[in-house]
């Protein structure tokens, strides 16, 4: 009997209901629409938390279950973030500048208007020309449509070339980690076009749109609770079917999927772009409400701390992603905020702010010895799991195999 | 000319020095009484030349007293005489060439020469040749360094003079060496300084090139018909070819006063500006003129009635510039000189371009050998073992921070670095062991975990050394016999740090070979890495020599991070600028041959500073654009440069 998708995976019903009361509940208690108990600066957060949590779920596609540790996917987040930032620089110095103009004795021509939007953009670099890649910063269609072209097409790129060549297992990683350091290091120069290690700045305010922070921070929350749940609905669709049971295959043994007639380096091809656009997405909500984009957020720390999050979320479930990713990324806001109480010993304090990352750093390395499963295996005490019996065996001789402990039945 | 013809002055003064020793100062002063009894710094250049090329004995003790402030003026007859104070106001007068005392007199029957500042730089200047023949040998160097600072045609008569006598060997070649940069610059006679010319044309140095680059310095510059006799043209400009374009052309002409100027986007605007009528320019309405054509037209209306200067049209610029002929000319009149300064300089530049390659060639092996340092105790760990250790990086920060704790205690910088690098093999070898120990070795089959679960120590190591060290840099100073660097000319030079750590890239290159092929350790590391059951069966114990193993790797990284903190600043994030490179390094080169490590570090090292080379402003570029050849090379070398084959390969 055909049964429906909800039916063969509860989980999906259960995680979207909880986002749809979770983003209820902060509506409510916002300031923008509620009663006030939130601030909007911990509903931005919120928002970006959502955000991360998206980008939480397409590593949990390309690393638990293709199989695949991509160390650069916060790249292709950035990058998004790049994309519709420049549209937002763009329009909002446009909307400055003819306000300015249109004081002058005679109405500016449209050169002189984009003269003046250059000069304001780029001065701090020393410079007032548009590079070519601002072409399409005009519209807001076309810088959309490059939010997911331009990472999907690096992605595609970068992912043809890795694969064709059958680079697999660490060397991947490391390479996507050199990737990320190569975007990164190019984006730090003053003419890379994009104003160097500046970055872009003043996103937060939306052009033409005189709503308030805390409406505009609401509305930026409820578009990141809508890509998390359609981008968490997605990514179990795909990994519910056929395509799913493929990639799970490559994960395990690429080389028995590769023998059995399917084309590995497609299956990879395709979901390592697909998780670069779900991940620029991510990133295209996400900087607006930070306000500046700069070189230094597509620096590989980012994306291994992407990796950080999953594993303690737990990987190759998608909700594990997502509870990693807003746990590790709530708890470092709190600890590096300096809300966390100093811990006095006596001889020493230990003040949070310099040692969460050390607590941080150890619990990982114990999670990875200790609790592969991540805290999503919690859910596994009161659902009726099992684990497969394989006596202490990886489920397949490849690296990104899952372990014993981490498959389910 | 004013130079020229000093100089030709002081030539023919040199020749008659005999006649000329007896000829008294007093008449030459008098002669330029009124200018240096003003001593105004505009006025005084010709009364100072004329001292100084007197030829008289007692110009040098005229041009000292007087820059000391010691030189009096009778009022009474304006004869300038030596004061000394005695007492109450009046003063004791000496004749300059006599050398007897004349009397005493009271102030105010005198005036006292104050020289400021400015007139006493040019009296210093015109004294440089006079100490140049100085008996005191530190007067004489400081006199060639001021000549060498500031070169004019007045020295050279006198330097030449001075050759003969000059005692010290390196001194006399010094001024040997000036004279032939002065023959170049300033000789009249045009034989000479084509000989001169042609004689430093192999000298690398760069005072020649200073010397010879101003005289082939050309200025463009524009006449109307022809091309105007009498100067050295170095060659005629057509405008609208390569590298002089049409717009270039005009603005000459502009500048020149030949031509009017266009009308700037701005200037058309402002004028436009200036002329509102009712709400109208030119009969177009104000609210129109936000598109160009619009503005040329109300332009063109304004200008008709007279009110603004009409447009520079194409047509009107190309009849102009046909009517000019544009050139480049030198400064220098002499064609031999210019000639021959070319063809020098011509051959000038072919040997420092050979000796720049040299120069980056040494750069870039230096820089490989950095990278092999930082990357050799991964290619133990990650390349015969197999393991991902993302905390190599640190291990090279613990190591530098052993350093600069070594220093703390031991003040004696040699002492210290002797000490510094057992220890930091110490420490790091103990923190690999039981990293080992700890954590690895439950993941040996586990290579993406185990990448993770070392960053996690990596970052937990890197904030517990900001914890403790604080996040300002650290000084590791190196010992005082490595300061400076090995300079064997004006464009190649190495540090002797760079050297040291060359060869610390090779000893370890030594060690690690014959670690791996001659000792018991190495046998069973490659027994236990290519086959760890067999191994263990044969009455190795892995787990041992896997210990064994990691420490020395990360031992390895220890010296390494002593070597690299002795350039590098000691940070908390001294390991991590290093980690992505060091395993490219090792991947490109090849993993589990060592051989590949160095041949990994030297392409990457050379290809580095290559694109410094071509962009020399932008390291930054370098970094990317290497990595991107690194991605694209993996591409069709997937196993490195040097791949293992067969079992050792491992699959």
């Amino acid at each position: 009997m055909q049964r429906s998708f909800i039916a063969k995976n509860p989980s999906v019903l259960i995680f979207l209901t909880c986002l749809a009361l979770f983003t209820l509940l902060v509506t409510v208690l916002s300031e923008g629409f509620g009663i006030g108990t939130i601030s909007t600066s911990f509903i931005k957060t919120l928002g970006k938390t959502l955000c991360l949590c998206l980008i939480a779920v397409a590593m949990d596609l390309i690393w638990g279950f293709a199989g695949i540790l991509s160390l650069g996917h916060f790249a292709f987040f950035g990058l998004g973030g790049y994309m519709i930032g420049m549209w937002l620089m763009y329009e909002r110095t446009r909307l400055i500048v003819v306000e300015s103009l249109s004081q002058a004795d005679i109405p500016p021509t449209s050169s002189e208007v984009v003269d003046a939007i250059g000069n304001q953009i780029f001065g701090v670099v020393g410079s007032n020309e548009f590079p070519l890649i601002w072409a399409f910063s005009d519209s807001l269609f076309l810088q959309l449509v490059l939010v997911v072209l331009v990472p999907g097409l690096l992605a595609l790129v970068f992912g043809w070339l890795a694969f064709r060549s059958r680079v697999t297992g660490v060397y991947l990683s490391i390479l996507t980690q050199a990737m990320t350091l190569a975007l990164a290091l190019y984006l730090f120069q003053n003419d890379s076009g994009l104003r160097g290690n500046n970055g872009l700045s003043g996103l937060q305010n939306l052009p033409a749109v005189t709503a308030s922070q805390d409406a505009v921070s609401l509305w930026f929350f409820w578009a990141s609770a809508l890509a998390l749940g359609l981008g968490y609905l997605l990514a179990a669709w795909i990994v519910s079917g056929k395509f799913g049971s493929v990639i799970r295959g490559v994960r395990d043994n690429e080389a028995r999927v590769r023998f059995l007639g399917y084309s590995v380096e497609t299956y990879k091809l395709v979901i390592f772009t697909l998780t670069a656009c779900i991940a620029a997405i991510a990133g295209a909500l996400y900087y607006p409400q930070a306000g500046i984009i700069n070189p230094a957020e597509v620096a590989p720390i980012a994306s291994i701390y992407l990796a950080v999050w999953v594993a303690i979320g737990g990987r190759g479930r998608l909700y594990g992603a997502v509870i990693g990713a807003a746990f590790v990324s709530l708890l470092s806001t709190w600890f590096t905020g300096g809300q966390a109480p100093d811990i006095s010993l006596g001889f020493y304090t230990v003040k949070w702010v310099d040692w969460w990352l050390v607590l941080l750093g150890l619990s990982f390395v114990a999670v990875t010895l200790f609790a592969p499963k991540g805290m999503g295996g919690l859910v596994d005490l009161w659902s009726q799991h099992k684990n497969p019996n394989r006596h202490g065996a990886d489920l397949g001789p490849d690296d990104g195999a899952l372990r014993e402990q981490e498959a389910s039945q | 000319m004013i130079r020229l013809f000093f100089a030709g002055l002081a030539v023919l003064l040199s020749c008659l020095t005999a006649s000329a020793e007896e000829r008294d100062i007093q008449p030459i002063l008098q002669e330029h009484q009124a200018a240096i009894a003003k001593s105004s710094r505009k006025t005084i250049g010709p009364a100072i030349d004329a001292i100084a090329t007197s030829g008289s004995p007692k110009a040098q003790t005229v041009l000292e007293t007087w820059a000391a402030k010691a030189m009096w003026m009778r009022k009474s007859d304006g004869a300038f005489l030596v004061g000394k104070k005695t007492e109450n106001k009046t003063y004791q007068l000496t004749d300059f060439d006599s050398g007897e005392v004349v009397g005493t007199y009271p102030s105010k029957e005198l005036k006292h020469l104050k020289p400021n500042s400015g007139v006493r730089a040019m009296i210093a200047t015109a004294l440089v040749m006079f100490q140049l023949s100085d008996p005191d040998k530190a007067k004489r160097q400081s006199a060639l360094t001021s000549i060498q600072r500031d070169p004019s045609a007045v020295q050279l008569a006198p330097l030449r003079a001075s050759i003969e006598n000059e005692a010290d060997a390196m001194l006399k070649a010094r001024k040997q060496r000036l004279e032939r940069l002065l023959t170049i610059g300033y000789d009249v006679d045009i034989k000479a300084r084509v000989e001169a010319i042609e004689e430093m044309s192999t000298d690398l140095s760069v005072d020649v090139r200073a010397t010879l680059n101003p005289l082939v310095a050309t200025t463009r510059s524009v006449a109307p018909g022809n091309v105007p006799e009498g100067l050295n043209i170095a060659r005629v400009l057509v405008p609208g070819a390569e590298g002089f374009s049409k717009d270039e052309a005009y603005d000459l002409l502009v500048d020149k006063g030949l031509a009017r100027a266009q009308v700037s986007s701005d200037g058309m605007r402002n004028a436009l500006v200036a002329n509102i009528d009712g709400g109208r320019v030119g009969g177009v309405p104000v609210a129109q003129l936000d598109k160009d054509d619009a503005r040329s037209r109300a332009y063109a209306a304004l200008a008709e009635t007279g009110r603004v200067p009409s447009l520079v049209t194409q047509t009107d610029i190309d009849a102009t510039l046909a009517k000019h002929v544009f050139f480049e000319s030198y400064a220098e009149p002499s064609v031999e000189v210019t000639t021959a300064a070319n063809h020098a300089l011509d051959s000038i530049g072919l040997k420092v371009g050979f000796n720049q390659t040299l120069d980056l060639t040494l750069d870039a092996l230096s820089l490989a050998s950095i990278y092999f340092l930082a990357a050799i105790g991964l290619a133990i760990t990650f390349g015969v073992m197999g393991v991902i250790n993302m905390a190599h990086g640190e291990f090279i920060m613990m190591g530098a921070y052993t350093g600069y704790v070594v220093q703390q205690i031991i003040p004696d910088h040699t002492v210290s670095i002797i000490v510094a690098i057992p220890l930091a093999f110490a420490v790091t070898f103990a923190a690999g062991v039981a990293m080992e120990r700890l954590v690895i070795r439950w993941l040996y089959a586990r290579p993406l975990e185990t990448l993770l679960a070392t960053f996690g120590i990596s970052i937990a190591l890197q904030q517990l050394a900001k914890n403790i060290f604080g996040t300002q840099a650290r000084p590791l100073t190196a010992p005082g016999w490595l300061d400076g660097a090995l300079v064997m000319n004006d464009v190649v030079s190495i540090s002797y740090i760079r050297i040291a750590i060359f060869i610390l890239a090779l000893t370890f290159l030594g060690i690690f070979l014959f670690i791996m092929k001659r000792t018991r350790l190495g046998l069973e590391t490659r027994a236990v890495t290519q086959n760890p059951s067999m191994a263990a069966s044969m009455g190795i114990n892995p787990g041992k020599v896997n210990m064994l193993t990691f420490g020395l790797g990360s031992g390895i990284a220890g010296i390494a991070g002593v070597a690299i903190g002795l350039f590098a600043k000691v940070t908390s994030e001294l390991g991590s600028d290093y980690i992505v490179q060091s395993f490219m390094t090792v991947v490109v080169g090849g993993v589990g041959n060592i051989w590949g490590t160095l041949a990994g570090a030297v392409m990457i090292g050379f290809f580095q500073k290559g694109i410094e080379w071509l962009n020399p402003s932008n390291t930054l570029a370098a970094q990317t654009y290497m990595i991107v050849f690194i991605i694209i090379f993996i591409q069709f070398r997937p196993r490195g440069i040097i791949a293992l084959k067969g079992r050792a390969a491992g699959d």
